[in-house]
């Protein structure tokens, strides 16, 4: 018998306490908890997301669409970036006011993005009550190896279509055939006497940018 | 790997180490403190609690047709799926399957499963280096020790110990630590990072671990705060995870319940800092082949009891160790085995049986308090789990190990409980005698000793002094002729 069936059979054997006539869907499960924690304003829930963002760490800009170029180059030049990945599908504009720094390829191995100082890239969507951004490997967002690589991550959240109040209310709205990478803040670690330090091996700094219109 | 040493033996060496115990003080009150506002913020986290429950119930009782549907949605997604009935077939699985690479290093996720298996020695000894990267685990392994904690498993080390075992130790593991390395949390996850980065950059081929396996996608996930599994989970070309059965959800929605009462539940966060999930393999991003072992090593064993069942819904967050007395004093490495606190006292026996002096002492290693039941966000009993495991040792009976029913004996330590019980209900149920032995108990009083010779319980406790007078004779002299209300 092979390892599959043994284990299979002991599960069954193991559950001869479960009715034959029972089925999965028997087995009540109360979903009474709730959708979202409380009610607001499109204005309030884009309000939440960048207050839990910063909350844990991740350093939060606003701007309208318009402004988006000069405020990426600003960004870019305060954290002293020479080079820069953008997935193939950022919009060229992103990148409009920062021709003086290198564009490097998505395509590059993780050597050589482990060279590069910055990633640029937007996003799946974000959660409000959680603080978090969900990148799905979209076009704009790229290989996951991507936004891993460099120190730092500039994410492009538009307000208010790409945020969502809570938890359920993302997890409907992505895909599971995606590879997903959720982002509450920049990588972390409380093991050394539970002291937290920022950035261990993703990108240690995050900064979110939060666009309208 | 299962330890020999009982409970309280290996507590006793424990409880004498000052800064095992000032640390594991510190840090499971810290962390309790913190749960508690996390978990406040939700006003419906009893009900998000019961669905957790309900869910994973609904997963045990149906499991093996999850797990057909699983293995069928993974392999549509391009992943392999392995069936490993024990720890040495899972062991000897993966070690197969790296070979085949032609790799001769690993990079790991931390993984509770495979320090139940035993991976990292398994891979040792066939030439294989596996690489821990997650901080903690790294210290741990550079210091050739052993975790203590669920969460945090190297919280038995302070940051000079720390400091010390990176400048000693990481020179021969590959990058070393700067000489002029402080103590400073951070400087010591900057030398972490730069050690470990050498090995991601190069590093062929992963191990992780999973927190949940999603039946009707075939999706993995992975909680973690370091980003030392983004590291693992996406750089390799070839992805080995291996995963207990019981790790099943049925479906994509239901994580909506698990991916708030875990990170809550475990670093009192709203949301842990990373989390990934995956289906199979994506062309040209991540690993090109990807490999689930499905582990039982036991689990079938538990499932077969259906009071002691409801340890498999354990999410593995570890908030009952952090509110556990016994845990607090004891420390994680008395639990002798990969699940330390409350859930190791009742998950340990259960997945190896209770014929060993280990095994057999850890359903005792709790005052019956009852905090690790209020805490755990899937509701898991375990003060009535841990009853009912005390039964089984003492009083033997039927069981199942290996998939077959087995009719065990009372365990030998246990004559003179087995004795007590019998005695204290012979005499409840006589009440004369009772109160003459009361009474004798009382005259006597000065003559008795204030520990049990030769009982390992009281070694470390003095015997409560029996009063000058008993409860019934006092309770007559002050109330006499009263109905008692």
């Amino acid at each position: 018998m092979s390892s599959r069936e043994t284990i299979l059979n002991r599960i069954r054997q193991a559950l001869t306490d479960v009715p034959l006539a029972e089925a999965a869907q028997d087995v009540t499960v109360d979903r009474s908890y709730l959708r979202r924690h409380g009610e607001r304003t499109p204005e309030q829930t884009a309000e939440l997301l960048a207050e839990n963002l910063a909350d844990y760490r991740a350093v939060v800009h606003r701007c309208t669409n318009a402004e988006l170029p000069a405020r990426i180059a600003s960004l870019l030049a305060a954290h002293g970036s020479r080079t820069v990945v953008a997935p193939a599908g950022v919009p060229a504009r992103w990148l409009a006011d920062s021709a003086d720094v290198e564009r490097v390829p998505e395509e590059s191995t993780a050597r050589q993005l482990d060279m590069v100082d910055t990633v640029v890239t937007g996003c799946a969507l974000a959660i409000a009550e959680t603080g978090t951004v969900v990148l799905d490997a979209s076009p704009d967002q790229g290989l996951r190896r991507v936004t891993l690589v460099p120190d730092h991550h500039i994410c492009v959240v538009r307000v208010p279509e790409q945020v969502v109040d809570s938890l359920p209310e993302a997890l409907e709205r992505l895909s599971p055939r995606r590879p997903l990478t959720w982002i509450s803040g920049p990588s972390a670690t409380s093991d050394i006497e539970l002291d937290r330090v920022e950035g261990v091996h993703g990108p240690r700094t995050l900064e979110v940018v939060l666009v309208r219109g | 790997m299962s330890d020999a040493t009982s409970f309280p033996q290996a507590a006793r060496v424990s409880v004498r180490n000052a800064q095992l115990r000032g640390n594991l003080r510190h840090a499971t009150h810290t962390i309790r403190a913190k749960r508690a506002k996390a978990v406040a913020e939700l006003a419906d986290w009893d009900r998000l609690r019961a669905a957790g429950a309900a869910i994973k119930d609904r997963t045990l009782r149906h499991l093996d047709d999850y797990l057909e549907q699983l293995e069928t949605a993974v392999t549509a997604a391009g992943g392999t799926v392995h069936w490993a009935v024990d720890a040495d077939e899972a062991n000897r699985i993966v070690t197969r399957l790296v070979k085949a690479t032609g790799e001769t290093e690993v990079v790991k996720v931390k993984s509770m499963v495979t320090q139940e298996i035993g991976l990292n020695e398994a891979l040792a000894a066939a030439g294989i280096r596996a690489y821990e990267t997650d901080l903690a685990e790294l210290i741990v392994q550079l210091g050739d020790d052993r975790p203590s904690h669920i969460l945090v498993p190297a919280i038995h080390r302070n940051r000079t110990e720390i400091r010390d075992i990176f400048r000693r130790q990481m020179g021969r593991w590959g990058r070393p630590a700067p000489q002029d390395l402080s103590d400073s949390p951070a400087e010591l996850a900057e030398a972490a990072r730069l050690h470990l980065r050498e090995k991601f950059l190069r590093a062929k081929v992963a191990v992780s671990g999973a927190n949940f396996m999603v039946a009707e996608t075939g999706t993995l996930v992975v909680v973690e705060s370091e980003g030392n599994g983004r590291m693992c989970l996406t750089l390799p070309e070839t992805l080995i995870s291996v995963v207990g059965i019981e790790k099943t959800v049925p479906t994509w929605r239901d994580l909506e319940v698990f991916l708030q009462l875990l990170p809550r539940s475990s670093t009192a966060e709203r949301m842990n800092p990373y989390t990934s999930t995956w289906t199979g393999t994506t062309d040209g991003d991540g690993p090109r082949e990807f490999h689930l072992v499905l582990l039982d090593n036991g689990r079938t064993d538990a499932l077969a009891d259906q009071v002691g069942r409801q340890a498999l819904r354990c999410i593995r967050c570890s908030a009952c160790l952090n509110v556990c007395p016994v845990y607090e004093r004891a420390g994680g490495h008395a639990y002798g085995s990969a699940y330390p606190g409350p859930i190791g006292a009742i998950l340990t026996p259960q997945l190896r049986g209770t014929a060993s002096a280990l095994e057999a002492s850890l359903p005792y290693a709790s005052s019956l308090c009852g905090a690790c039941y209020e805490v755990c966000p899937v509701a898991i009993d375990i003060p009535e789990v841990l009853v009912h495991l005390r039964e089984r040792v003492a009083e033997g009976g039927s069981t199942t190990r290996d998939g077959a029913r087995v009719t065990i004996k009372p365990a030998k330590g246990h004559a003179a409980e087995r004795a007590a019980m019998r005695a204290a209900r012979w005499a409840f149920e006589h009440p004369r005698a009772l109160r003459a032995g009361e009474r004798l108990a009382a005259r006597t009083r000065r003559a008795h000793p204030a520990r049990l010779p030769g009982l390992s319980w009281s070694a470390s406790r003095d015997l409560p002094t029996v009063p000058p007078e008993p409860f019934r004779d006092w309770w007559q002299r002050t109330h006499g002729g009263e109905e008692a209300k």
